[in-house]
């Protein structure tokens, strides 16, 4: 695995690109200013204790939570946004924000595969019905996927009767068969019993290793060191430290992220 | 006498009791019964079986077609809408059916009649208003009584589908309504399957309502023709409860099928 401090990235497209995003519940702000940028074949790892915002952060790129501030870019296009009475940003095209979607593959915490529909039916469900790719041809690039993942015998089962780490590589599958140009990860193994989290983490680290984009939030301190190009530390809604995973997790500048990073034993 | 002779005399008695009864009903349904009615009612039973199927299936069906926005309404609003059809909801689960019927029957039914002597041109235009047979009465009253019940049942299937898994179907781009037809409301029946079941049985065995407004379904023909004409009573009501009950098994049967091609573990 190619430790990424290496990687010169400076001239590569830009996938996601996330500038000031402020994000408030009610009266609390969750986010207060946090800017992202994603180049082409970078992975963007962000760390920070529960309720430092990463997680609403992520959801906000592909808004399943609306920003109340703040702008955002998938692939060059810039998301147009609209006030809404209850004061957050909502996407102000729908096909739009439909289109942009289809460009950035989310992995949830609890999976959340569709429970009526077998494994091959997941995997195949949006690029049938959303892109619109016929059947068979969905089906060949879903099984290839299955067999990468792990999971071609598995394929005809349906998601109850599979365990958390084939449940998440399953949904790994389900998100790669749109071919997204980005990949979103968010906590993909805080679900899981322990011993079900390496599996996962392989097939991620495998993603990693084919130079895709890739934003992952997790707690994951060791596998975010071997496996980012890029590493936010997020304390409290702000950015408190960010550089390639040597400076972060070697020789944090700030006292609160040194501190996170030994007590996470990273 | 201790208690296991107190015992044993019960269980003798229970026994003795119950050989009597089946005995005397045996001896009724072979020696004492009259069956000789049915070959003249006949063609009337197969007419009355006829609309209790039709009555009980178009509004099951019809009602459902209603359910379906009703409970939906009431979880997604508008809060206007959703405050209706949350009024619908209780006013036709807070009074007897048969006074649903009567009111539209006698209320509706005499209301056309009426406008018809008042403004002559709707006399013109609408005579098949007025002629309406009370069938379609009865299909009315029935169908906004299960649309009230089923309406309420949808609301909390609709409820029940995990919201992770709606997410996971907007964030691959799905529009609202590939949402609701490949996720939310597939997800939502299966939900309720068992329920429904019982639903549409209850519906059934709510048919013979039907009666007190006209109807000749097959409870009327039995209540109001043969018994009538011919002054026996229990072998045609007994006819009937077996008509019923197979229909009741039928359905039961149907149901359980579907139920089982759909594996859920919960």
């Amino acid at each position: 695995m190619q430790n990424a401090d290496t990687t010169v990235d400076g001239d590569r497209i830009v996938a996601v690109q996330v500038t000031d995003l402020h994000k408030k519940f009610g009266e609390l702000e969750v986010l207060k200013g946090v800017s992202l940028t994603a180049r082409e074949g970078s992975v963007v790892s962000m760390i920070g204790a529960s309720g430092s915002g990463k997680s609403t952060f992520l959801r906000c790129i592909n808004f399943l939570e609306m920003p109340t501030q703040g702008q955002i870019e998938v692939t060059g296009e810039k998301v147009a946004l609209d006030r809404h009475k209850d004061g957050d940003l909502h996407p102000a095209d729908r096909k739009q924000l439909e289109r942009i979607r289809t460009r950035l593959g989310m992995v949830f915490q609890s999976f959340n595969l569709w429970q009526h529909m077998t494994v091959l039916q997941n995997v195949i469900e949006a690029p049938v019905h959303v892109l619109g790719l016929p059947r068979a041809e969905a089906i060949e690039r879903a099984e290839k996927l299955l067999h990468k993942v792990g999971l071609f015998d598995k394929r005809d089962q349906y998601p109850a009767f599979l365990s958390g780490g084939q449940q998440q590589r399953a949904a790994i599958a389900r998100a790669l068969c749109m071919e997204p140009k980005v990949m979103l990860f968010d906590e993909p193994t805080s679900a899981l019993d322990p011993e079900l989290v390496g599996e996962v983490l392989k097939v991620i680290r495998d993603l990693a290793d084919e130079g895709r984009t890739m934003i992952l939030v997790t707690h994951e301190m060791k596998f975010a060191r071997s496996v980012s190009s890029h590493v936010i530390y997020l304390y409290k809604g702000v950015i408190e430290e960010e550089g390639p995973p040597s400076q972060v997790f070697g020789s944090p500048k700030s006292d609160r992220c040194r501190q996170f990073v030994s007590s996470a034993h990273a | 006498m201790n208690t296991s002779h107190i015992k044993f005399i019960i269980k003798s008695l229970v026994v003795g009791v119950l050989l009597l009864v089946a005995g005397g009903l045996l001896y009724w349904l072979f020696a004492a019964s009259r069956w000789d009615w049915i070959a003249k009612y006949l063609p009337l039973l197969v007419k009355g079986l006829w609309l209790t199927l039709l009555l009980w299936v178009l509004s099951c069906i019809l009602g459902m077609i209603l359910a379906i926005p009703i409970g939906l309404v009431q979880v997604t609003g508008p809060r206007w809408l959703a405050a209706i059809a949350h009024g619908f909801c209780t006013v036709i689960r807070g009074t007897p059916l048969l006074l649903q019927l009567w009111l539209i029957y006698y209320g509706l039914g005499s209301l056309f009649p009426q406008i018809g002597m008042i403004y002559p041109e709707f006399k013109n235009d609408f005579t098949w208003l007025i002629r309406l047979d009370a069938f379609w009465y009865a299909l009315l009253a029935f169908t906004l009584s299960f649309a009230g019940y089923e309406g309420e049942i949808m609301r909390g299937a609709f409820l029940g589908v995990p919201r992770g898994e709606l997410e996971a179907a907007r964030a691959f781009g799905m529009s609202p309504w590939k949402v609701l037809t490949r996720v939310w409301f597939p997800r939502a029946v299966r939900l309720v399957l068992p329920t429904l079941a019982g639903e549409v049985v209850l519906q059934l065995k709510a048919t013979p309502l039907a009666m007190t407004v006209t109807v000749m379904d097959l409870a009327g023909v039995v209540r109001n023709r043969i018994t009538q004409d011919t002054y026996i009573v229990y072998e045609p009501l007994m006819l009937l409860a077996v008509i019923y009950m197979c229909l009741t098994f039928l359905t039961v049967w149907i149901f359980s099928f579907i139920e089982k091609r759909v594996p859920q573990k919960r």
